[in-house]
C-alpha cells in the first residue's frame, strides 16, 4: 500500500461538477436518494420511535405522531443501568486499544525496519489470528479463563474469568493482527535515510520506534484508533461468554440482558439502542475521515 | 555502511560486501548493541506470546480436544481418545447441525450473492463526480460503526409482531423473529444492510485506485461503460475481490451476535458459532463435541485465510 493513497483525500466530492443535469443523472440521483433514505430509515424509525410516549403509540399505533416525549430516555438509563455499563465500557476499551496499538506497533516496527527471514511468518500469524472465527478458540479459553487466578485486588471473582482483565487481553490478543498489518506496510513506505540518520547520531532501537517511527505514524495511528475503539466498544462475543456478573457488563452485551427488562415496550428499547448506539454515531460523525481511512487501510493498495 | 547489523537492514540498505564475514563480529555487535537486541527481542516477543497463548494455543488445542470425551469438568487425566466420534455424532445424531450448516451457506449465499455485488454497484456509481456524493456515502456506510448485536435490537423495531412496523403498515401478523420459517431471511436482512456499506467502502477505494488511463483506453476503443468495467477495470481491481470474497465468507462464518440477541441462535436460527457457544456455556458442557464443530469452523476459515494471506503478502511485495 502506497502512503500516497492515504494522504491524498480526494476531493472529488468538494468541487460537484457544474454541468446541466442529464435525465441518466436525475435518475441516478433518484436512485441513490431512495437507497440512502432506505438504509438510513431504520436508525431514523428508531430515534423517532425513541422519543414517543408507550401509551400514545399503543392507543394509536406506531404509524402516527404525537406524544412527544423524553421519558423513554430517562426511564431507559434508569431501569438498564446504562451509567454503569458505560463506565464499564470505557475500563476495556481505553486500555484494550492503547495496548493494542502499542503491541502492534512494536512487531510493525521490527517487522518494517529489519529483514528477517522470519518476517513473512511473524506478519502470516499475526493478520491470521485477527480473522479466525472467536468461537473456534471459545472452549479452551473458556477453561483457561477459568483456571489462570488473579489476586483480589485485580478482580473480585479472583479469576481472568469474569475480570475486565482477561476481556482487555482477550480484545488486544484479537485486534492486534489487523493493525501489525496496517502499521506494518505504512512504516515500510517510510524512508530508510531516517534509520540511517539516525543510526550515525547513535539512537537506539527504542528510541528509533518512538521518536522517529511512532511521530510519522499519526495518520495511521489515528485512524487505528478510531477502529478500534468502534470495534472494541461493539464487541460483544467475548464479554458474553467470557463475564458472569451482569454488572460487569460492557454495554453492547449488556444489551442481551436488556431484552427481558425492555420486552414489553418497544419505545424503551429503541431509546435504549440510541443510547448505546451514540458513542459510535458520535465518533463516526466527528473522525468519519480516519474512520474510513483505517477500513480502508487495511484492504486497499491503493 | 558497511557493515552487517545482526539482523540484516532492509533492502533500500544496499546489500553489504562479504567483508562481513571476515570483518569481524565486534564491528557487528556494536551497530546493534546488546540492549538494542534485547529491546528487539521483547518487542516482538511480548504481543507474540499473546497472540500465540491465547489464539493459536488455543485454536490447536480446540482440534486436539475434538478427539476426545472430555466433558470439561474432570481434571485433565481423564481425558479419552475417542477418534473421529465426536465428528460422527455431529454429522448423524445432531439435529441442529444440518440446519445450521444450511443457513450457514445461506448466509453466505445472500451476503455473497446480493449484499457484495450491490455494494459494489453502489460503489461504481458513487465513484462518478456526482453532487451530494459525500451524503450518499455516509448514509450507506453508517450501520457499519454499529454491532451486529445492536442491530439486532435496532431492525426489531420494525420486525416485532405486535408494535413493529411492517405488520403495522402492511396489516400482517407475522412474527419476523420468531417464525422459523422466515426469521432467517429477517436477521440476513439486517445482516446485509451492514455489509452493503462496508463492501461499498472497500471497493470505493479500490475503485479510487485504478489507473485512470484503463478507462480512457477503453472509452477510445468504443467499449460501453458496463464492458469497460467488467472486461478492464473489474479483473484489475483482482486484490480487492479477493479480500471481499474472503470477508464475505468470514463474515458469514462468524455471523453470531445478531442470532445471538433473538434468540440464542434457537428455533430457525441455528448456526454453527451459535451450536459452538451452546455446546460450552450452555446447560450440557460437551467439550468434545463441541470442539469437533469448531474445528469445523476453523478449517474452512483457515482455508479462506490462506487465500488471504498469499494475496495480500503478495500485493505487500510489489
Amino acid at each position: 500500500m502506497s502512503t500516497a493513497t492515504m494522504t491524498r483525500e480526494p476531493d472529488r466530492t468538494a468541487t460537484p461538477a457544474r454541468r446541466p443535469l442529464r435525465p441518466a443523472r436525475v435518475v441516478l440521483h433518484l436512485f441513490l436518494n431512495a437507497v440512502a433514505i432506505g438504509w438510513l430509515f431504520p436508525i431514523l424509525w428508531a430515534v423517532l420511535t425513541s422519543l414517543r410516549s408507550y401509551d400514545y403509540t399503543a392507543k394509536n399505533g406506531y404509524v402516527s405522531l404525537g406524544g412527544w416525549t423524553l421519558d423513554n430516555y430517562v426511564t431507559a438509563w434508569r431501569t438498564a443501568e446504562f451509567g454503569k455499563h458505560f463506565l464499564n465500557s470505557v475500563y476495556i476499551t481505553v486500555p484494550a486499544v492503547l495496548l493494542t496499538l502499542f503491541l502492534a506497533s512494536c512487531v510493525a516496527f521490527v517487522i518494517a525496519r529489519f529483514t528477517w527471514k522470519f518476517n513473512i511468518i511473524l506478519l502470516g500469524l499475526f493478520t491470521a489470528a485477527n480473522l479466525l472465527p472467536q468461537q473456534a478458540l471459545l472452549i479452551p479459553l473458556f477453561r483457561l479463563f477459568t483456571q489462570v487466578p488473579l489476586p483480589a485486588f485485580m478482580s473480585d471473582s479472583e479469576l481472568l474469568y469474569d475480570s475486565y482483565w482477561g476481556l482487555i487481553l482477550i480484545n488486544v490478543a484479537f485486534q492486534c493482527g489487523f493493525c501489525v498489518f496496517v502499521l506494518s506496510n505504512y512504516m515500510k513506505a517510510l524512508p530508510r535515510e531516517l534509520y540511517e540518520a539516525a543510526m550515525v547520531d547513535g539512537a537506539s532501537i527504542w528510541r528509533q520506534y518512538w521518536q522517529v517511527t511512532m511521530p510519522l505514524c499519526r495518520p495511521a495511528l489515528a485512524a487505528l484508533a478510531t477502529l478500534e475503539v468502534t470495534w472494541i466498544y461493539n464487541e460483544f462475543f467475548w464479554a458474553t461468554v467470557l463475564m458472569r456478573t451482569g454488572d460487569k457488563f460492557p454495554v453492547t452485551s449488556s444489551l442481551n440482558n436488556l431484552r427481558g427488562e425492555f420486552f414489553t415496550d418497544n419505545n424503551l428499547v429503541s431509546a435504549g439502542s440510541v443510547l448505546v448506539a451514540i458513542p459510535t454515531l458520535v465518533i463516526f460523525f466527528v473522525l468519519q475521515r480516519h474512520f474510513v481511512r483505517g477500513l480502508t487501510l487495511g484492504a486497499s493498495k491503493g | 555502511m558497511s557493515d552487517l547489523p545482526l539482523i540484516q537492514a532492509d533492502r533500500a540498505v544496499p546489500p553489504p560486501a562479504p567483508v562481513t564475514r571476515t570483518g569481524g563480529r565486534g564491528r557487528r555487535l556494536r551497530l546493534l548493541s546488546t540492549t538494542d537486541r534485547v529491546v528487539i527481542t521483547l518487542m516482538v516477543l511480548v504481543p507474540l506470546l499473546l497472540v500465540v497463548g491465547l489464539i493459536w494455543l488455543p485454536a490447536l488445542a480446540t482440534v486436539g480436544l475434538s478427539t476426545t470425551n472430555w466433558d470439561g469438568i474432570g481434571s485433565l487425566d481423564t481425558i479419552e481418545w475417542v477418534g473421529g466420534r465426536n465428528y460422527r455424532d455431529v454429522v448423524n445424531i445432531y439435529p441442529p447441525f444440518v440446519p445450521a450448516v444450511q443457513h450457514n451457506l445461506l448466509w453466505l449465499a445472500v451476503l455473497f450473492l446480493v449484499a457484495s455485488p450491490f455494494g459494489m454497484f453502489l460503489a461504481v456509481l458513487l465513484d462518478k463526480e456526482l453532487r451530494g456524493s459525500r451524503f450518499y456515502q455516509t448514509a450507506l456506510y453508517l450501520p457499519v460503526v454499529l454491532s451486529l448485536a445492536l442491530i439486532g435490537f435496532v431492525w426489531q423495531l420494525l420486525y416485532s409482531r405486535d408494535q413493529g412496523l411492517i405488520n403495522a403498515v402492511f396489516g400482517s401478523n407475522v412474527d419476523w423473529y420468531g417464525d422459523p420459517g422466515v426469521n432467517i431471511w429477517a436477521v440476513m436482512v439486517a445482516s446485509g444492510w451492514r455489509h452493503v456499506g462496508y463492501i461499498m467502502l472497500l471497493y470505493l477505494a479500490g475503485l479510487k485506485g485504478v489507473d485512470p488511463s484503463l478507462r480512457e483506453a477503453a472509452a477510445v476503443d468504443g467499449a460501453s461503460e458496463t464492458k469497460a468495467f467488467f472486461r478492464v477495470i473489474f479483473p484489475v481491481m483482482r486484490p480487492i475481490n479477493v479480500i471481499v470474497l474472503v470477508v464475505t465468507v468470514i463474515e458469514s462464518l462468524r455471523a453470531f451476535d445478531l442470532v445471538w440477541v433473538v434468540n440464542k441462535g434457537r428455533n430457525g436460527l441455528e448456526l454453527i458459532s451459535a451450536l459452538v457457544t451452546q455446546n460450552v456455556v450452555g446447560e450440557a458442557s460437551r467439550i468434545g463435541f463441541g470442539s469437533a464443530l469448531a474445528t469445523i469452523m476453523l478449517l474452512v476459515s483457515l482455508v479462506f485465510i490462506t487465500l488471504y494471506l498469499a494475496t495480500v503478502m503478495r500485493e505487500n511485495r510489489r
